[in-house]
């Protein structure tokens, strides 16, 4: 029986969307939670190193599967039945992994991406979480010894196989919208819109560790979106004309105020509709308590917007914790096509025909999607010589 | 009956006014939470040179108005460096209002004012003479000369003035002269030699000796005290307390108002809780004092005072917008017959606990006011409202329309923040009249001008205004150095 705090399709219950703030291109959604619990408590732990090593199987020094990035901080989750705030906050600073120095650069190594450190208390890598599940998918590269495969791709698959993103302060426009946006008193998450395209959602439970975690959006990273539209110098400042005919007394003014305020939160709703509401697969990774953590990616369809996240659900269902990641229209294309070739079993010709094109164009897609090293040198000449003739 | 062409003229020049003053009101080159110091001294350069090119008599008049000081500085030296009109009598109300504004600007911006005539190469016969006169007005110029040795010597040298006695070694030499009979000179002097001569100078002087004696900060603190003006000892409540030295006594009594919330402001809330009464009346006392230099008696008013965390102002105006909104509230309730205030985020059981937090939901607090019948109500905000956005603008509109057509209820939107895209303080539309303020000091006087500012007032009303200002402002001054900051 699968677990029903799985998602399948996300759903914003029991969290509401206010009135956006904008800044420049950006524009910020605070999202509110009217019914708070304090049994689930984040926290920030900072990394001050250039790079951590996340060991993923093996020792922390020893051989095996690594995840290597930019990690300027973790968090640090805590929950229990009486979780009260003398609890919250004493255990944070345990040791956490290793320091080493490579040449000149400190380097932090790091045991798994979520690591138990007390009997309720587990610390995390946000988005690294779903990013390291977005990058292990179809990561072995072919199980089948097709002729087309180069043998450094039967021997080691996609290793390394790698991404880039975009980290929040590269983005002096980010840091102004974080800078100036005015955090509410019920609020618990943010949506974060560039260019009125959604980037990023990030949820937490409690809105005290919201407003810590507030500033840690700027050190996240984001997928080129962010970068993108850098000529579009403002996003209209929107705002609902009020019907003067329907006001009659102060009281119908205050009624119109109302529905201003809840029309915002309805097109808040439709604005973020890419990613609430639609169907996701999602993949159990840490049971804590009553709650589970969980990692999570949109269809990955390339014509549809698509988001990776992680998030945790409590026992009754709710959205307790939520962050994610917009894939850029190219690392969509990759991750399409590495789900349609594992679909396959990898074969050529019939993943051409399950996508209604022909043997030649998918060896060049594979190949203009930079996973060219796959393949033999004389399957993707062909390709080249059998498009040019074409033309 | 007049042409359009020439009423459009006048509409342009009324809004260009209303527009400028409103700017001087509020704008001060300084960072603010939404923008940057750049783009606010850029804004208000180009508002100054606009109108002096256009409409000079009415640029200088400004200076009367009650505008900040850092717009007064800048009208004198624009003009200053203008040169003198040619009609001999433009050019004596001109001179006699530059020289007025000199005077009651608070000694360092006057001196200020006064080396920058030399940076920006301005040596004309007229601003040698403003020079001259100004530093003959000085009450105890050997105390200026010490406090402020560079800028006079600045202001000396460019203008050509003579000094008597030992002001020209004290300026030339300064502490490499054997010695002086002046004693303030001879202590400034000394103080170069010895740790002990230090505390008979000013705070600030005494401040980069101790510094080079290496003297300890909290010795050095705690031995200068009696030295300290009123303004210094408010100002270093804070710093003092870090250093690890005791706080310098302040006398709050004699604090003025914007000053004194931002002193309170920038108290932890256990010490505001703890001297509650002591600051309530403080608070109070000094209200009382402004309402007696420009008293105006209102009826029943309500106030919507935001306090979201924009008003947090920014590094260089900290919390400045949430302590004009305290202030006022205080300034409000002595003023008003009937007063009530409506805070944003919920009601505020005791004002002087207010810190600046949350988003900005001014419509409800403005629904309130409305409700409970208020004939004036005062928005302070800074513009910016989110929750929802526009709802202000929206909800005055519709009240206009549909509820208030004969305006029996007074809307002014008072604003401490410049907008410098914008060249004047944000406004919620065009059913409330938005005024600009530094101080809330400035808030009796704005409401006066709220009437410009709404759209309603002729030009030649505009301009019989300002004349009756200039009119009070240049007869012989009671209050002699009544707005001097230092004691």
């Amino acid at each position: 029986m699968s677990d029903t705090r799985l998602i399948r399709r996300l759903e914003a219950h029991g969290l509401r969307f206010a009135p956006a703030q904008a800044w420049n291109r950006m524009r910020l959604v605070p999202v509110l939670r009217d019914e708070v619990r304090d049994d689930l408590r984040f926290a920030r732990r900072e990394y001050s190193e250039w790079a951590a090593v996340v060991s993923l199987e093996g020792e922390l020094e020893g051989r095996g599967l690594k995840y290597v990035s930019y990690v300027p901080h973790g968090m640090v989750v805590t929950w229990g039945q009486r979780q009260s705030d003398a609890v919250y906050g004493t255990r944070l600073n345990v040791r956490d992994g290793k320091k080493v120095m490579a040449g000149p650069a400190p380097v932090r190594l790091l045991h798994r991406m979520v690591h138990r450190e007390d009997k309720n208390q587990l610390r995390m890598l946000p988005l690294h979480l779903a990013m390291e599940g977005f990058l292990a998918q179809h990561f072995g590269g072919p199980e089948v010894a097709w002729s087309e495969y180069s043998r450094d791709a039967l021997t080691s698959g996609l290793n390394p196989r790698m991404e880039s993103s975009v980290p929040g302060w590269l983005s002096s426009v980010l840091d102004g919208a974080l800078r100036t946006f005015e955090v509410h008193e019920k609020q618990v998450g943010l949506l974060l819109f560039n260019a009125d395209e959604l980037l990023s959602a990030f949820v937490v439970s409690h809105p005290d560790d919201y407003r810590v975690l507030h500033r840690t959006l700027l050190e996240d990273f984001y997928g080129e979106l962010l970068l993108q539209y850098g000529y579009l110098q403002e996003v209209v400042e929107l705002w609902t004309p009020m019907d003067a005919k329907r006001v009659s007394s102060l009281g119908d003014l205050r009624a119109e105020v109302t529905r201003m305020r809840e029309d915002w939160g309805a097109f808040h709703g439709f604005m973020a509709g890419g990613l609430f509401g639609v169907e996701v697969s999602s993949q159990k990774v840490y049971e804590a308590g009553p709650y589970l953590l969980q990692r999570f990616h949109t269809s990955l369809v390339p014509s549809e917007e698509n988001h990776l996240g992680e998030a945790i659900v409590g026992k009754d269902g709710t959205l307790q914790y939520l962050k994610t990641y917009r894939l850029s229209a190219a690392q969509t294309r990759r991750a399409y096509l590495l789900q349609q070739l594992a679909q396959s079993q990898w074969n050529l010709d019939a993943v051409a025909e399950h996508m209604g094109s022909t043997r030649q164009e998918l060896v060049t897609r594979i190949q203009n999607a930079g996973f060219g090293y796959l393949l033999k040198a004389h399957v993707l000449e062909e390709a080249r010589r059998l498009a040019t003739r074409g033309r | 009956m007049a042409l359009p062409a020439e009423v459009r003229i006048e509409q342009v020049a009324r809004e260009d006014l209303v527009m400028f003053v409103n700017a001087c009101f509020s704008c001060t080159g300084q960072r603010e939470f939404y923008g940057d110091a750049r783009g606010q001294s850029v804004s208000i350069e180009f508002l100054h040179q606009y109108i002096l090119g256009n409409y000079r008599r009415l640029y200088r008049r400004t200076l009367a108005a009650g505008i900040n000081h850092f717009n007064q500085a800048q009208i004198i030296l624009n003009l200053l460096a203008a040169g003198s009109p040619v009609d001999p009598a433009e050019r004596a109300e001109e001179g006699a209002l530059i020289a007025a504004a000199l005077r009651r600007l608070p000694t360092q911006r006057a001196f200020r004012v006064l080396e920058s005539l030399r940076s920006r190469h301005v040596n004309n016969r007229r601003s040698r003479a403003i020079v001259r006169e100004y530093l003959a007005g000085r009450a105890n110029l050997a105390f200026d000369a010490v406090k402020y040795r560079s800028k006079l010597r600045a202001a000396v040298v460019h203008g050509h003035v003579k000094l008597e006695g030992e002001f020209g070694p004290f300026l030339f030499k300064g502490w490499k002269k054997r010695v002086f009979t002046q004693p303030l000179f001879e202590s400034f002097r000394r103080a170069h030699f010895a740790q002990e001569a230090l505390y008979e100078l000013p705070y600030t002087v005494a401040e980069g000796l101790a510094q080079k004696h290496g003297v300890p900060r909290d010795v050095f603190l705690q031995r200068i005290e009696p030295r300290l003006t009123q303004a210094e000892r408010l100002r270093l409540q804070e710093s003092a307390a870090r250093e690890g030295g005791v706080e310098p006594a302040v006398d709050l009594s004699r604090a003025p108002l914007t000053k004194l919330a931002l002193y309170v402001l920038s108290l932890k809330a256990e010490a505001r809780a703890s001297r509650r009464e002591e600051l309530h009346t403080a608070l109070e006392g000094s209200a009382a004092r402004v309402l007696a230099r420009a008293s105006s008696s209102l009826g029943k008013v309500a106030a919507v005072l935001d306090r979201s965390y924009s008003t947090s102002g920014s590094l260089q105006k900290r919390r400045r917008p949430l302590a004009v909104a305290l202030a006022t509230h205080y300034l409000l309730s002595s003023a008003a017959r009937e007063y009530r205030a409506f805070w944003t985020g919920g009601p505020v059981e005791d004002v002087l606990t207010v810190s600046a937090r949350g988003q900005t939901d001014l419509a409800t607090p403005l629904l309130d006011a409305l409700e409970w019948g208020a004939e004036l109500v005062v928005i302070v905000s800074d513009g910016y409202d989110n929750d929802p956005p526009g709802a202000v603008a929206e909800l005055t509109r519709v009240f206009r329309e549909r509820l208030d057509r004969s305006r029996r209820t007074a809307l002014v939107h008072v604003n401490p923040v410049f907008d410098a895209e914008e060249y004047a303080p944000r406004s919620f539309g065009g059913a409330v009249a938005t005024v600009g303020v530094r101080d809330a000091e400035d808030v009796p006087t704005v409401l006066g001008f709220a009437r410009f500012a709404e759209g309603t007032a002729s030009l030649a009303e505009l301009e019989r205004y300002l004349s009756g200002r200039v009119d009070s402002w240049l007869k012989p001054q009671v209050h002699e150095g009544a707005d001097e900051v230092e004691a």
